[in-house]
């Protein structure tokens, strides 16, 4: 076959594969969006699931979501600051480096129903929680400490050395400079890489089925006192996210109109996903010109 | 003797010195419970394990080549009947179809970004892979569920759960990976080798197939080994679709079992300590080491691109 021809039937080919790839997600999308949207009404976001009968809405889900996710932001972005700073500012190119940056490879390539097994073992047994909101969060911090601090080290890293050099003629310890300096520059990219965790988090399920459970109890939204049982800011109660609902709604529910609701949630999680990634990137942007005088 | 007042003063570390300590402790801290946490899975998972082999003494050539899975009977000979090769199988089967079927659309679409489309396309395509990256993979699941599996079944017969419906289901998943890993291998092969070649007379094709893909070719297996540890520790979207019976796969079509599915469904109806409840552990073991080899064939295949590079 002469060059010319091979080369035609090539570019052919790459076109029908990319052809084909964009056909899916639209069909995708295409999918959920049209048969999840219909089914999203007020009462939906806003009754309570129902069990055994038709009708029931995802309150308490999209609530627990939500809740978890400030939860697991709340411990796991101050670890992974730390640790995102030592890889950029501190570590030496030596073996103990290496060790940690193996570790955290590992951590991140773990199947996520690993780490939920093991936030069950040790935490929802050893530590006696029970299934509760605080075990899930601290399961989707292993989950989230990789990509969280890989996110923030990046993000460190590309603050040319400039500044640093800057901090230190000035006479500042380099604490100060990373705090005072290459910190504030960084952050657009540091948001960013929060809220893109955050989509992840808010998507999972695997990890929370056997620590945050699989059970929704009615919870008073105008108890405020977070030790009482019934409270919904209590994080020691069991939370069924809504991850986990059409999950457990397709595998071993008995509510009749299951699908409904399964396409309805499904669409409820991509549409705050959609805005998760739109947001980070119109924030990112938008803190990237406030904080450093670009146009 | 009494040290003076400036000698105290001038003897003692700085504020500065004593912040920066402080921030550097912070970071240690934080750095150093990542890497305990890290232990702690490995430690725990592995204990749970092995209990299998130390306390049930099942023989571990049993329980690999078993296949017969009923954790709660004991067979003829008195043993339990713990063959994991079923669920190891199908684990196996469904991860290398996937990659099988994702791989070449992944490469185009890498292709196509890094060579051929103008820059309007390529960011059309950046978003098209961010959006697959972003869908959760209940919601996979649950389309899958709700149009592969009647689909299946329509064509192929049978139930329409299996490895069939499993392949096509993680192929969506394991694809925005493939893809934007192999998109960085390819962007990160120089620009001049390209002009090189384009002006030896070659097509573009041939550039790409010759010169692009050949070089990139250790960042292209990387990606895929990436794409395929994440199909293979792939729990919800599977187990929707993959019709959970621990039977030895016969066809694409019949109802089997991951090592995943298996887990998620089971590990709440044993009890600790078990017999079945331990097997299930060994399970989670067998992930467990599967995703630590995959690390380290990713790292082989890193050492081997440096070398071919360099050299």
């Amino acid at each position: 076959m002469n060059p010319k021809r091979s080369n035609q039937i090539a570019t052919g080919t790459i076109f029908g594969l990319v052809a084909i790839v964009v056909l899916i997600l639209i069909g995708l999308i295409g999918y959920i969006l049209f048969n999840g949207v219909p089914n999203i009404s007020w009462h939906f976001i806003t009754a309570e699931a129902q069990a055994f009968s038709a009708g029931g809405g995802i309150r308490d889900q999209l609530f627990n979501s939500l809740y978890l996710l400030i939860l697991t932001l709340l411990i796991s972005f101050p670890i992974a600051l730390g640790a995102g700073i030592y890889l950029s500012e501190y570590a030496s190119d030596n073996w103990i480096t290496n060790v940690i940056r193996t570790m955290i490879e590992v951590l991140s390539s773990l199947p996520s129903v690993v780490v939920g097994l093991f936030g069950y073992l040790l935490f929802v047994i050893k530590f006696g929680f029970g299934f509760s909101i605080l075990a899930g969060a601290i399961a989707l911090t292993f989950f989230n400490l990789p990509l969280l601090t890989r996110q923030i080290e990046e993000s460190l890293r590309t603050v040319p050395n400039l500044q640093r050099e800057a901090g230190m003629s000035l006479g500042l310890s380099s604490w100060k400079t990373v705090t005072g300096i290459i910190l504030p520059a960084a952050v657009p990219g540091i948001i960013t890489g929060i809220i893109l965790c955050a989509g992840r988090v808010f998507g999972e399920a695997a990890a929370l089925i056997y620590t945050s459970g699989q059970s929704a109890p009615v919870v008073d939204y105008l108890n405020f006192n977070p030790l009482s049982p019934t409270s919904f800011l209590n994080p020691m109660r069991p939370a069924e996210t809504l991850a986990v609902h059409i999950w457990k709604l397709n595998t071993e529910g008995v509510t009749p109109d299951a699908h409904q609701i399964s396409s309805g949630a499904s669409a409820v999680l991509i549409i705050v996903i959609l805005i998760f990634n739109l947001g980070a990137r119109a924030l990112g942007s938008y803190t990237y010109r406030k904080m450093t005088a670009t146009k | 003797m009494d040290k003076d007042n400036i000698q105290v003063h001038l003897m003692k570390s700085s504020k500065a010195t004593r912040e920066d300590y402080f921030g550097k402790t912070i970071c240690y801290l934080c750095i150093g419970l990542i890497t305990v946490l890290v232990g702690c899975i490995l430690y725990f998972i592995t204990s749970r394990g092995i209990a299998t082999f130390t306390q049930n003494h099942v023989k571990l050539g049993q329980f690999l080549s078993g296949t017969n899975w009923n954790p709660g009977v004991l067979d003829s000979h008195g043993n339990p009947e713990v063959g994991a090769l079923p669920m190891i199988v199908t684990s196996f089967g469904v991860t290398i179809l996937a990659a099988l079927v994702a791989t070449p659309f992944a490469i185009g679409m890498a292709v196509f970004m890094t060579e051929i489309s103008p820059k309007r396309g390529t960011k059309l395509l950046q978003s098209v892979t961010e959006l697959l990256v972003g869908i959760p993979s209940v919601v996979y699941g649950f389309v899958g569920l709700s149009v592969i599996v009647p689909t299946v079944r329509h064509i192929f017969g049978g139930t329409g759960f299996g490895i069939l419906s499993g392949t096509l289901v993680l192929f969506v998943i394991i694809l925005p990976t493939v893809t934007s890993l192999s998109v960085d291998s390819l962007r990160a092969v120089p620009v001049h080798y390209r002009q090189a070649s384009l002006a030896l007379g070659a097509t573009r094709w041939q550039t790409i197939r010759k010169v692009v893909l050949k070089t990139a070719t250790p960042g292209i297996l990387t990606a895929i080994i990436f794409g395929m540890a994440r199909a293979f520790g792939e729990a919800l979207a599977v187990q929707m679709v993959i019709g959970n019976a621990v039977l030895m796969p016969t066809s694409l079509v019949s109802p089997s079992s991951t090592l995943t599915s298996q887990l998620t469904t089971q590990i709440g109806n044993t009890v600790m300590g078990t017999m079945q409840n331990n097997a299930l552990w060994s399970l989670a073991l067998i992930l467990l080491l599967m995703s630590l080899v995959f690390n380290l064939v990713v790292r082989v295949i890193g050492n081997w691109g440096k070398h071919k590079y360099e050299s």
